[in-house]
């Protein structure tokens, strides 16, 4: 058991969520995409996952949140093994599809966010473009839907006091892009596909 | 305490219904030929859950008062998590939950514990009322105010301050009966669970007549009559372990079955209201803790308040 196996467990006792069955999941690299709410989203994604899985899934993370300490850095880079994606100041340089794209070609999958940031009304807003992007550069990937919920009311943003509730988290069926799809199309359809795993 | 010769009757007792129960549930799968089916894997997780119900619930009343109050007080938590989270409530109660989880619940049994009778009947009702309300509205939120802190309030009031007069039994002091509460308790959460699974045996052998079918769809008035009268015949027939006559331990057991019909169809109430059949999913083949202690949440205080009057 490692200390990632030992993390994941607690986090799964804090947040009430459930480890996925492997055979529900896809077996090869795929894009896990969920809304976003709380600094546990993509915790209890990870935590979720059964340990083989997990070992080889990199959440995407903005850099501009995860780098601002020396510790948050090591804990985003060394612990979870994240993705960190350049949110703001966006060039041809630090291109955020091509570390994730890389990721993905390396045999890992991904977790996101297509909202971008954490939502603070409780609902699921608009997707950025991202999603698309990487869905049009890897068709191969499924694309995996994700509903969590109640997990904002554990910890919500800008809190650091944590209430114990049972959250959950849905696992839909993958979607894949069709062929002659518009991004605004595709990306409605993403969103309504989280969506609709609400109860 | 450990080597009173009636607290091992009660605990042979239970034991040999456990031994019965799973031999039953032997025998029902190997008639049903080993098909899956449903309601059979449901008893069967039923049975190996009260297995492992029985063993946490043994020990913890075998280190005394301290053990009990660490479990309720456990079990409160977790029943108060699923409360809260069937619960609709806005970010600007956050700070109150996180009180009510970390501050009153673990202040509850601390209380009960130090056997503070005068405190522990007062904290949530008076308190902790007071508390959330205050708390939540210095938050600035008035967005359904009133039904945001009655629902929190309602949480700590059934989950943690009914379950704790549990553990509180313990505290009781009944001339004659010195060191010998844990008997009291046990006797109180037997006659409380047993006639939930009589109702429960009764309704799917005889039920006809629903109770309340919006509310509670496998409530039947077969099944009530039958598991209340027949867990206070139970009761009635253990007075011998208890500080009551016979008669007493009948009306004080049909009382406590009584109030466990009564608190199951309100958690059930719930439920219904917020579209959920289970509470949760902790314990298998019941659903959640609350699924499993709704029936203690009247008939604990009620008991307690009744034994505290007329026994010491």
């Amino acid at each position: 058991m490692t200390t990632q196996d030992l993390a994941a467990w607690f986090t799964r006792v804090v947040c009430g969520v459930r480890l996925l069955p492997i055979g529900a999941l896809p077996s090869t690299p795929a894009i896990y995409f969920a809304n976003h709410s709380s600094h546990l989203d993509f915790t209890s994604i990870w935590a979720a996952l059964p340990s083989s899985v997990r070992a080889r899934v990199r959440p995407v993370a903005g850099r501009d949140y995860w780098a601002k300490t020396p510790r948050r850095l090591r804990i985003a880079k060394e612990f979870f093994n994240a993705v960190l994606i350049e949110r703001q100041r966006v060039t041809v340089a630090s291109n955020p599809l091509e570390p994730m794209l890389a990721a993905l070609d390396a045999g890992d999958s991904l977790i996101v966010f297509p909202e971008g940031t954490r939502s603070l009304d409780g609902k699921i807003h608009d997707f950025k473009a991202g999603l698309y992007h990487l869905a049009r550069a890897r068709p191969g990937a499924p694309l995996v839907p994700i509903y969590l919920q109640d997990l904002n009311r554990i910890l919500p943003k800008g809190d650091f006091l944590p209430v114990p509730l049972l959250g959950s988290l849905t696992l839909g069926a993958p979607l894949q892009l069709a062929a002659d799809e518009t991004k605004a199309a595709f990306l409605l359809r993403a969103q309504q596909a989280v969506q609709q795993l609400a109860k | 305490m450990l080597f009173d010769p009636e607290l091992l009757w009660l605990a042979g007792g239970i034991l040999s219904l456990l031994v019965l129960s799973s031999g039953i549930t032997f025998a029902i799968k190997r008639r049903s030929g080993g098909k899956p089916n449903a309601v059979v894997a449901n008893l069967e997780a039923r049975v190996n859950a009260w297995w492992v119900m029985v063993a946490v619930f043994s020990a913890a009343l075998a280190t005394g008062i301290i053990g009990s109050v660490i479990l309720f007080g456990v079990l409160s938590f977790f029943a108060l998590r699923e409360f809260i989270t069937l619960t609709p409530t806005r970010p600007a109660d956050h700070r109150t939950l996180f009180w009510a989880f970390f501050i009153v619940t673990p202040l509850q049994y601390y209380l009960v514990g130090m056997q503070w009778y005068g405190l522990f009947t007062i904290l949530i009702p008076v308190y902790a009322f007071i508390l959330v309300a205050t708390r939540s509205a210095l938050a600035g939120d008035s967005e359904s105010f009133l039904e945001r802190t009655a629902k929190i309030q309602w949480a700590l009031m059934v989950c943690v301050y009914c379950v704790s007069h549990v553990p509180a039994l313990l505290t009781l002091k009944i001339p004659g009966y010195e060191g010998q509460n844990s008997k009291l308790v046990l006797f109180f959460v037997l006659v409380v669970q047993i006639s939930d699974v009589l109702q429960y045996v009764w309704g799917k052998l005889f039920g006809r007549h629903k109770i309340a079918p919006v509310i509670s769809p496998s409530k039947t008035v077969e099944g009530f009559l039958g598991g209340v009268l027949s867990a206070a015949a139970i009761g009635t027939a253990l007075w011998w372990a208890t500080p009551f006559k016979w008669w007493q331990a009948g009306l004080l057991s049909f009382l406590i079955t009584l109030m466990g019909f009564f608190g199951g169809l309100v958690m059930s109430a719930i439920k219904r209201d917020r579209g959920v059949k289970d509470y949760g999913s902790m314990i298998e083949g019941h659903g959640g803790v609350m699924d499993r202690i709704d029936s203690l949440c009247f008939a604990a205080p009620v008991f307690f308040h009744l034994v505290r009057y007329y026994f010491t």
